[in-house]
């Protein structure tokens, strides 16, 4: 034994190794444990392959495989006054933000867009549950009235995936205050005769699930998302005695009328399209593979709005027409 | 016998030493104490000065639920004439949380929807502490309608540790009850206030303290999680609630900072339980005042300011 096996060959192998296998190529499932390969995984919207089980998805890659060729673009949502309290913890609430910018590269914990799904315009909004729980602070209560401004300016149904601890504490009392304001932009979209469409995502709770997450015209969810305005373990506590199997979970609330429809993650895409285009009039959409659009995936916004125009104004033929 | 909280320890001895002397000399003759019995009761006073002068974050929470506070109940007894419960929800049960029903307030009938936590053991077994389940909100919005239908104001009286987190009223939906009542709040083309007079907890409250005008007793709170809950999540030990409190901002004065009530009602000094006719009274008239800011409004008019009102809520933070 010597320097040079002691020392100097566990270190180059250890470099070597590292290299081989990255950690992320494969995910373990939470559910059944099942190691599954990223790339299937993401094929499959992370949802596992072995038992079905429903995994988190950023707002980007849902958004990715819910738009026609992917393609959507971002709807801009007002900044709010930071850290409007100066909340402080055991942490400063203005460092857990910067960290969670950091990590996600998101600005905040919902994401708002436009585009179209099977040449069907919408504006989708999407809560990240990585991003501090998705919980509900002032941002969030602007994005979903921009998303609702948005929906009522050009006519389009709002598609809304929700997903949250509930409120954002260290924002207090404002937190408190995005039930009653996202709530107006429910009403607003409601107003102007547009359907709004939530599907909730594991898990939605608190006062998320208290406001805009239960006032849908159709309440769809995801297979085992816990939806709840107390948490389990809360009920646990207050009435001693343990819960049945399953409680708070999809299929639970779609048994007791909560939900419409517990929809899986891969069958979401062709459902919306059906029900907005039924919701808005619209004749049924066409099967299969879709040509790009005319103007090719990177058309500006102009085209979008002028399709969504034409579609809207009683030409609704064209997109029937441009099958084969 | 007077309930003394947990702060007001030093007061009670002192209190409670006069209240022995005069006792005393009430039983023996000749004896005099009342100059003895004077000067305590003056050393009492002073200090519940000082201690109801600059109350804590987490002292006020502590007073906004102490057990003699007047409740809504005392409130609807008290300032509404020909009070008339009507009760409900037409599906499922009637929530004794949630009491409301047709009064005049000064001759004017209206719709006054309050939570009640009674005031005795059987009272809040019997009112579940003040927490609603989904039929207390679903009364509540059936009465709210009616109110709307009818041109009737809406008063709320707010005085909940919040929802009531249990098997059935999940099941029978109580986030949709909760929504649909805030919901409700934010249509009504009549004038609505609301007054905080207790505990504003959470989403059980904003389903009622959605209003036109909102309103909050000088010592009580109102905010998006209770001290202790918030304290066991952030800080991770439920005894941290003091910072909790401190930092949530849930005070009236605080609340009123950044825009989320519209006025502070003075309480008496040392809280609402030491002269509950003297409060209720105060409420009654900025209930009167609150809702004459609205007289005249046309329907459409009280909800485009309603809705404006919270849309903008918050945007400047604590720089208001």
């Amino acid at each position: 034994m010597n320097w040079i096996s002691n020392y100097v060959r566990p270190k180059i192998n250890s470099l070597f190794s590292r290299r081989e296998v990255p950690e992320n190529l494969w995910t373990k499932c939470d559910e059944c444990g099942t190691m599954l390969f990223h790339r299937e995984l993401r094929q499959n919207l992370n949802v596992c392959g072995n038992c079905g089980h429903h995994m988190w998805i950023s707002p980007r890659a849902r958004f990715e495989a819910l738009f026609d060729n992917g393609t959507f673009s971002e709807v801009e949502v007002p900044m709010p006054v930071q850290d409007p309290l100066q909340f402080r913890d055991q942490k400063r609430y203005a460092d857990r933000l910067r960290g969670a910018q950091k990590a996600s590269g998101e600005k905040e914990a919902m994401l708002v867009v436009e585009g179209e799904i099977g040449r069907t315009p919408i504006v989708a909004a999407a809560q990240d549950f990585s991003f501090m729980a998705g919980s509900m602070g002032m941002y969030v209560g602007n994005a979903i009235i921009a998303a609702a401004e948005r929906a009522v300016q050009t006519g389009r149904p709002l598609v809304l995936f929700s997903a949250a601890g509930g409120a954002r504490m260290q924002e207090g009392i404002l937190s408190l205050m995005q039930m009653p304001r996202t709530t107006v932009a429910v009403d607003m979209v409601k107003e102007a005769g547009l359907p709004y469409i939530v599907v909730l995502t594991h898990p939605t709770t608190g006062g998320v699930t208290a406001s805009y997450a239960m006032l849908g015209d159709v309440q769809i969810a995801e297979p085992g998302a816990l939806i709840c305005f107390a948490g389990p373990r809360v009920i646990e506590q207050t009435i001693r005695e343990k819960l049945p199997e399953g409680f708070q979970r999809a299929e639970y609330l779609l048994d007791h009328g909560m939900l419409d429809r517990v929809t899986h993650r891969s069958e979401q895409r062709s459902e919306l399209i059906t029900l907005t285009r039924m919701m808005m009039g619209m004749p049924p959409a066409v099967a299969g593979e879709l040509p790009p659009p005319a103007n090719g995936p990177d058309a500006p916004q102009t085209s979008v709005a002028e399709v969504a125009e034409a579609m809207l104004g009683g030409e609704a033929s064209t997109s029937g027409g441009q099958s084969s | 016998m007077t309930h003394y909280l947990e702060f007001e320890k030093s007061l009670a001895e002192i209190e409670g030493k006069a209240e022995e002397l005069r006792a005393m000399a009430a039983k023996s003759e000749g004896m005099d104490v009342e100059k003895e019995a004077k000067a305590l009761d003056k050393k009492a006073a002073t200090m519940l000065k000082d201690l109801y002068g600059d109350l804590t974050p987490w002292r006020k929470c502590q007073v906004a639920r102490h057990p003699e506070r007047p409740h809504c109940l005392d409130y609807i007894e008290a300032l509404f004439t020909e009070y008339t419960p009507l009760a409900g929800d037409r599906n499922f049960a009637d929530d004794h949380a949630v009491m409301g029903g047709l009064a005049r307030l000064e001759d004017r009938p209206v719709m006054v929807i309050g939570h009640e936590k009674g005031n005795n053991t059987s009272s809040r077994i019997e009112r579940n502490f003040g927490m609603a389940r989904p039929e207390g909100y679903r009364k509540a919005i059936r009465l709210m309608d009616m109110a709307d239908r009818f041109g009737l104001p809406v008063v709320t009286l707010v005085d909940t540790p919040g929802a009531y987190p249990g098997k059935g009223a999940e099941e029978r939906g109580q986030s949709e009850a909760i929504a649909r009542s805030t919901q409700k709040c934010l249509s009504l083309g009549v004038p609505s206030v609301s007054v905080i007079i207790g505990e504003g907890g959470s989403g059980g409250a904003v389903a009622f303290a959605t209003a036109n005008r909102v309103a909050m007793l000088e010592h009580s709170v109102y905010s998006v999680i209770s001290p202790e809950g918030c304290a066991s999540i952030l800080w991770k030990d439920a005894e941290k609630m003091r910072e909790a409190a401190e930092a949530l901002r849930l005070t009236a004065q605080d609340l009123h900072k950044l825009g989320v009530i519209d006025r502070i009602i003075p309480e008496p000094l040392g809280g609402a339980q030491r002269d509950t006719d003297g409060t209720i009274a105060k409420v009654g008239t900025e209930i009167g005042k609150l809702l004459k800011q609205l007289d005249g409004k046309s329907r459409d008019q009280l909800i485009a300011d309603r809705r404006k009102k919270y849309l903008q809520m918050g945007s400047k933070g604590l720089a208001n």
